[in-house]
C-alpha cells in the first residue's frame, strides 16, 4: 500500500450515463492512487442503480462522480437516491466535469461534498477530498 | 465565494519561465533555424505529391475552406431553427451534433437514454426526426456533416432515406460522416459492437457509398479525440495515420479498390495553441500519407493520395477561466489550420468550454474565421510559411516522430490490437495525466489558469439553458412514430438485416436504408446487430 494522505482510503471513482469522455476520470484515478487510495474506476456508461451496488458491496470510503455531458443533475439526483436505497447514505459523494456555476448550490444541497472542474490543480482536489473525509 | 476562487489562489506572475526551447510534443526547436537545418528544396510544389505544400495548385483561390459550425441540440425543430439561422449568418455547411443516446444506439424511451436526450446534440432516433431536422433545407444544395461512429451506418443510411423522401437524387448529396469507430475505443467512448465487427460495418458503408453517393465522405478518420483527451500533436497525427491503415486493409480485405476509395478518405483533427507545431503537423501528416499510400500499397492515383482534412479550433485548448480570452485562441488556431491547408474549419465559442454556445457566442466564433478568411490576406498565396527554415525544419521533424509512434505501434501488433489490450486507452491517460501536471506545476503556462488569473473572475452575461421538457416530448414522438407506422414492414426490415449480418460478405448498408424508409429506430437497428454481434467489452486498465 502506497504511502501518502489517502493511504487506507478505497475509492470508488464512477462514469454514470452514455458520456464517453474518460479521461478526466482516469486522471483523478491516477492523482488518488499517487496519493495512497486504492482506487476501483467503474469504466463507461454504468447506471446509477449498479454504481450504488459497487459502492455498497467494495465498502468504500467515497464515490467520485465524472459527467461532462451535462446530465449531472438527473445523473447525481439517481445515484444519491439509489445509495440511500441500498443504506449508502453517509457515503461521501464527489463531482467532477462540466458543471456550469449556477447549477453546483443545488448538487451541494443535494449533499454531494465537493465539485470538481478541469481547471482545479489536482493536488487541490487531493487535499479537499483529504479534508472532506477526515 | 465560488468554488474556483476557493481552490486557485490568485497566481504570482513575477516568475514565469521565459519562452521554452520545445514546442508542446516535445521537439527541440533551433533558437534560430538556417537552411541546413531542413531538407534543402524539401518542401516541393503544390498540387503535386507528396504535397508538403497542399493538395492544390491553386490554394485557396481555387475554393475557400468550408465554414462548418457544430451545433444540435434538444429537439430537431429547435436544432432545424439554429442551421436555418447559421445559414443565413453565411455558414457554408452544416454540422450536426447528435446526443449521446443516438450516438450510442439507444432510443429516447430507453431508462439508460433518458437523462442524455438532447443533452450534447439533438436527438435523431428515426427517419421522422431526420425529416423535421432538414425541414425546408434542400439536402442537394448543402454540405452536411455528422459527428457520428457507433452508429455511423445507421445515420448515414437514415440520411440516404432522407434525400429520398425530399425527392433529391442520391448522387447530388455531398457531406461526411465521422464513422471512425477505433478512435471511440480510445477517446470519446461511443462504442457499441466488439472492435471486428464494427471495421466491418466501417467499410460497408465506405464501399456503398462510393457508388451510391460518390460526392460524400464516408469516413472522417479523427486525431482530434485523441488529442483533446491528451495526446500530443505528434501522436494525434500518428494515431490518425495508424487507424487509417487500419481501414485501408480493412477495405481492401473487403474488395475495396484502393485507387478508389482513398479518394473519399477524409481526416479531422484538433488545432491546439503551439502555432508552428500545429501548421507542420499538418504538412508532415499531408506528405507522410501520400508517401505510406505510394510506398505500401502503390497506389497511383494523384487524388487517391490527397490527405483532405477538416479541423476543430478549441476544445481542451479553451478555459473555462476568463472565457472572452479564449476568442483570441481561436482567431490563432484558426490561422495555424489555414496555414496548414484545411479544407474545413469548426471554430468552437468562447463559451464552450462550460455550455452549449448561445447565438451570440457562436456567431462570433463563425465571424472569426470569416475575418481571417476576407480580411487578413493569409488566404492569397498557398503555403505561404513554405521555405521557412523553421518551418521546413519543423516539417521533416514532425514526420520523423510520427513515423516513430507509428513503428512503435507496428511493434505492439498494430492499432486493433493495442486498442482491444488497452495499451493505447492507458498510454493516452498517462499523456492527460503528464499535461495536467504540467499545468499544474507550471510548466506549461495557460492565462487565466496557471498564470494572470486576477483577483475578479468574469463572467460571460449569458448562458444557454435546455428546455427540461425535451426528454418528455422527445419520448413520447418516439412512440407515437412506432404506433403510427407499419409494424410488419418494420419487421420484416429488421429480419432481412439480421439475415444479412449474418453472411460475412453481404454489405450491409442497403438493408439498413430499408429499415430507415420503414421508420425502424436506431435502437432497434443495434438491438439487432447486438444479437449477433455482442457488445464491446471495454479493457479497463487505468
Amino acid at each position: 500500500m502506497k504511502a501518502g494522505p489517502l493511504r487506507g482510503k478505497r475509492i470508488l471513482v464512477a462514469k454514470p450515463g452514455l458520456d464517453g469522455h474518460d479521461i478526466g476520470a482516469k486522471v483523478i484515478a491516477i492523482a488518488l492512487r499517487d496519493a495512497g487510495a486504492e482506487v476501483i474506476y467503474t469504466g463507461l456508461r454504468k447506471t446509477p442503480e449498479s454504481i450504488a451496488k459497487i459502492a455498497i458491496e467494495e465498502d468504500v470510503d467515497a464515490v467520485g462522480l465524472s459527467i461532462l455531458s451535462g446530465s449531472h443533475r438527473e445523473l447525481v439526483r439517481d445515484t444519491i437516491r439509489c445509495l440511500a436505497d441500498l443504506h449508502g447514505h453517509n457515503v461521501p459523494l464527489f463531482v467532477g466535469g462540466t458543471i456550469p456555476v449556477e447549477d453546483r448550490p443545488e448538487l451541494l444541497s443535494l449533499g454531494v461534498r465537493r465539485i470538481f472542474t478541469s481547471e482545479m490543480k489536482l493536488s487541490d482536489v487531493v487535499d479537499s477530498i483529504v479534508a472532506a473525509l477526515r | 465565494m465560488s468554488q474556483r476562487s476557493e481552490l486557485n489562489a490568485v497566481t504570482d506572475d513575477k516568475d514565469l519561465p521565459p519562452p521554452s526551447e520545445f514546442t508542446a510534443s516535445g521537439i527541440s526547436l533551433p533558437l534560430v533555424a538556417i537552411a541546413t537545418d531542413h531538407a534543402p528544396r524539401g518542401e516541393g510544389e503544390p498540387g503535386r505529391a507528396p504535397y508538403t505544400r497542399g493538395i492544390f495548385a491553386d490554394g485557396y483561390r481555387g475554393r475557400l475552406w468550408t465554414m462548418r459550425q457544430y451545433a444540435g441540440f434538444g429537439t430537431a425543430e429547435e436544432s432545424n431553427q439554429r442551421y436555418k439561422f447559421l445559414l443565413a449568418q453565411g455558414q457554408t455547411g452544416l454540422s450536426v451534433a447528435l446526443d449521446l443516446p443516438t450516438q450510442c444506439g439507444y432510443d429516447p424511451t430507453d431508462s439508460l437514454a433518458r437523462p442524455e436526450i438532447g443533452k450534447v446534440g439533438v436527438s435523431l432516433s428515426n427517419l421522422s426526426e431526420m425529416e423535421t431536422l432538414f425541414e425546408g433545407i434542400d439536402l442537394g444544395g448543402i454540405s452536411t456533416s455528422f459527428t457520428i461512429n457507433g452508429t455511423a451506418a445507421i445515420i448515414y443510411a437514415m440520411y440516404v432515406a432522407c434525400a429520398d423522401k425530399q425527392g433529391v437524387p442520391r448522387r447530388k448529396l455531398t457531406g461526411t460522416i465521422q464513422n471512425d469507430i477505433l478512435k471511440e475505443y480510445v477517446a470519446r467512448g461511443t462504442w457499441i459492437f466488439p472492435v471486428r465487427p464494427s471495421m466491418r460495418l466501417i467499410a460497408d458503408t465506405i464501399l456503398y457509398s462510393n457508388d451510391e453517393t460518390p460526392r460524400f465522405n464516408p469516413i472522417s478518420i479523427a486525431g482530434a479525440h485523441v488529442r483533446d483527451a491528451g495526446a500530443t500533436a505528434v501522436e494525434e497525427m500518428a494515431y490518425t495515420l495508424a487507424n487509417g491503415l487500419a481501414y485501408v486493409d480493412e477495405l481492401i480485405s473487403r474488395g475495396g479498390n484502393i485507387e478508389k476509395f482513398a479518394k473519399r478518405l477524409s481526416f479531422f483533427f484538433y488545432v491546439h495553441m503551439d502555432f508552428f507545431e500545429e501548421v507542420c503537423k499538418f504538412r508532415a501528416g499531408r506528405r507522410l500519407w501520400a508517401r505510406l499510400l505510394q510506398e505500401r500499397y502503390k497506389v497511383t492515383d494523384d487524388k487517391a493520395l490527397h490527405f483532405r482534412f477538416g479541423v476543430v479550433c478549441g476544445g481542451s485548448s479553451l478555459t473555462a477561466a476568463q472565457p472572452y480570452n479564449n476568442v483570441v485562441r481561436v482567431a490563432v488556431e484558426t490561422m495555424a489550420a489555414v496555414l496548414g491547408g484545411a479544407q474545413s474549419i469548426f471554430t468552437a465559442a468562447f463559451d464552450e468550454a462550460s455550455q452549449i454556445p448561445t447565438e451570440f457566442s457562436a456567431q462570433l466564433a463563425l465571424r472569426t474565421q470569416q475575418i481571417i478568411a476576407y480580411e487578413s490576406g493569409i488566404s492569397k498565396s498557398v503555403d505561404p510559411l513554405g521555405g521557412s527554415h523553421l518551418v521546413e525544419f519543423l516539417t521533416d521533424k514532425t514526420e520523423g516522430e510520427i513515423l516513430k509512434v507509428l513503428t512503435e505501434i507496428d511493434e505492439h501488433g498494430g492499432v486493433v490490437k493495442a486498442i482491444e489490450d488497452g495499451w493505447l486507452q492507458s498510454r493516452i491517460a498517462e499523456r492527460a495525466y503528464e499535461r495536467k501536471m504540467s499545468v499544474d506545476e507550471r510548466r506549461t503556462i495557460v492565462i487565466g489558469v496557471n498564470a494572470f488569473t486576477g483577483k475578479e473572475e468574469v463572467q460571460s452575461g449569458e448562458s444557454f439553458r435546455l428546455d427540461p421538457e425535451i426528454a418528455k416530448r422527445v419520448s413520447s414522438r418516439c412512440e407515437v412514430v412506432k404506433e403510427k407506422r407499419d409494424n410488419d414492414a418494420v419487421a420484416r426490415a429488421l429480419a432481412r438485416l439480421s439475415d444479412a449480418a449474418s453472411r460475412d460478405n453481404a454489405n450491409l448498408l442497403p438493408y439498413l436504408v430499408d429499415c430507415c424508409h420503414t421508420y425502424a429506430t436506431v435502437g432497434e437497428m443495434v438491438a439487432e446487430l447486438k444479437k449477433l454481434w455482442g457488445g464491446f467489452k471495454e479493457p479497463i486498465r487505468v
